[in-house]
């Protein structure tokens, strides 16, 4: 039983020391404002663990557990099951991680809970490096963003993360980002009501590891998803269904001038960043058509 | 090597926790960290709720009778989210000690 000490108007603390303006606030209220209180959290270290709590104080007031980088889906799939054990077929399993709990270091576990289909809703908010440890490039980071262990901007693209999880076979995936909350709390109200291994991949800008104002985290989602650099998607049964057509696809100047992780990619980089948006977002398409067929 | 341990692990004799638990939910003084605060200019409010809806920390309330945005300043981290995302442009970030 949780001892309040402080009033929130949902089931997230209002003092929370996430940085100004940061995206992962945004996503955890939003996500578990339509999940309610029947949910258990698993958040592995890594910046969200903020809301898993921090000594005898919790930020949510929910049950949860902080892991590992390595196994959230793994805890996530132990705890389903034990649910499965008890006949409770009602409480939201929902594994909380960053990009490098997900593409990197939990990969594995993840993909064998997908591959076992595991009843639990996996959310990866994707800030796109290592912040918490002092912005370590991840397989999510892009092509040409600086971090620390990138310094002269990363000179490979990153790992498709929809596509992996796509190749499982998964009954639900989708991509959200802060550039549209009612989209997103439309794909978790979705996941929530579905059975089996649900995954989000959701586009969380970062304004101290990607070097932009507090005021502009929506405003730059928006930028990324007008450009194609983020693309909203779906899958389901198999299917894959493309939100609204980007009104400037392969055009991310403008995304990528807003942030200073970008200051030295210039040029040639620029041309092969918006070369890549197109021609995943023709792939991307062509799966599309498939599907309706 | 270790051995499977050979009672059962679901009736345990005695329930305990490994590690810190975290059971007192809190709040940080979070509005102590600004530097700036959004300004409202209640002539050009539409109380359209955009503000609040984009607010990191949900500290904003928009009402439809009175004030129309109101701002917890003891959460409110000055981010300038919900300046930057005011369709109607009623809302400026002035700095918190009133030099501008
Ligand atoms: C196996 C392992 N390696 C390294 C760490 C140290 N570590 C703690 S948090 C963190 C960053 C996690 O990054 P990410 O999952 O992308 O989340 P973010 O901090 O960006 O929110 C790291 C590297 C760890 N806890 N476990
Ligand atoms: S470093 Fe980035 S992701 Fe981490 S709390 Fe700050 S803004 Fe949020
Ligand atoms: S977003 Fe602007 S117009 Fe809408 S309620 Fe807030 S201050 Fe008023
Ligand atoms: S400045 Fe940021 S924290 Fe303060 S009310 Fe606006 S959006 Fe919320």
């Amino acid at each position: 039983m949780l001892k309040m000490m402080a009033a929130s108007k949902g089931l997230v603390t209002h003092g929370v020391s996430s940085c100004q303006g940061c995206g992962i606030e945004l996503i955890i209220r939003n996500v578990l404002d339509v999940l309610g209180e029947d949910t258990v959290l698993v958040i592995p270290p890594g910046c969200a663990a903020l809301f898993s709590g921090t000594g005898p104080e919790a930020a949510v007031k929910l049950a949860g557990i902080q892991g590992n980088l390595e196994n959230s889906a793994a805890i996530a799939s132990g705890i389903a099951a034990g649910f499965r054990h008890q006949g409770n077929e009602h409480t939201t399993v929902c594994a909380f991680c960053g990009d490098g709990a997900t593409v990197d270091i939990g990969l594995q576990s993840l993909s064998g809970a997908m591959e076992r289909n595991e009843n639990i809703l996996y959310i990866c908010y994707d800030n796109e490096a290592y912040m918490n440890t002092g912005i370590q490039g991840s397989s999510s980071t892009p092509l040409g963003a600086s971090t620390t262990t990138t310094p002269a901007g990363k000179p490979v693209g990153s790992k498709d993360l929809i596509q992996i999880v796509m190749a499982h076979g998964v009954p639900y995936a989708a991509t959200a980002s802060v550039a549209d909350l009612g989209d997103l709390r439309r794909k978790v109200k979705k996941a929530k009501g579905i059975k089996g291994c649900r995954v989000l991949h959701i586009h969380c800008p970062c304004p101290t590891g990607w070097g932009y104002h507090s005021s502009k985290t929506i405003e730059l989602a928006r930028e990324g998803v007008d450009s194609g650099a983020w693309v909203l998607m779906e899958y389901e049964n198999g299917r894959v269904k493309l939100g609204r057509r980007p009104s400037k696809l392969g055009h991310a100047e403008d995304y990528m001038k807003l942030q200073k992780r970008f200051r030295t990619a210039v040029g040639e980089l620029t041309a092969q960043t918006n070369e890549r948006i197109i021609s995943r977002y023709e792939y991307l398409e062509k799966l599309e058509r498939l599907g309706g067929e | 090597m270790s051995t499977q341990r050979e009672t059962p692990t679901s009736t345990p004799a005695k329930r305990r926790i490994l590690g810190p638990c975290s059971v007192v939910f809190t709040a940080a003084n979070t509005g102590s960290w600004r530097l700036e605060r959004p300004q409202l200019d209640e002539s050009k409010c539409i109380r359209c709720g955009t503000c609040a809806r984009s607010c990191p920390t949900d500290c904003i309330t928009v009402s439809r009778d009175g004030c129309p945005v109101v701002f917890d300043w003891y959460y409110c981290k000055g981010c300038g989210i919900c300046v930057n995302e005011c369709p109607k442009n009623a809302l400026s970030l002035v700095k918190e000690r009133g030099e501008h």
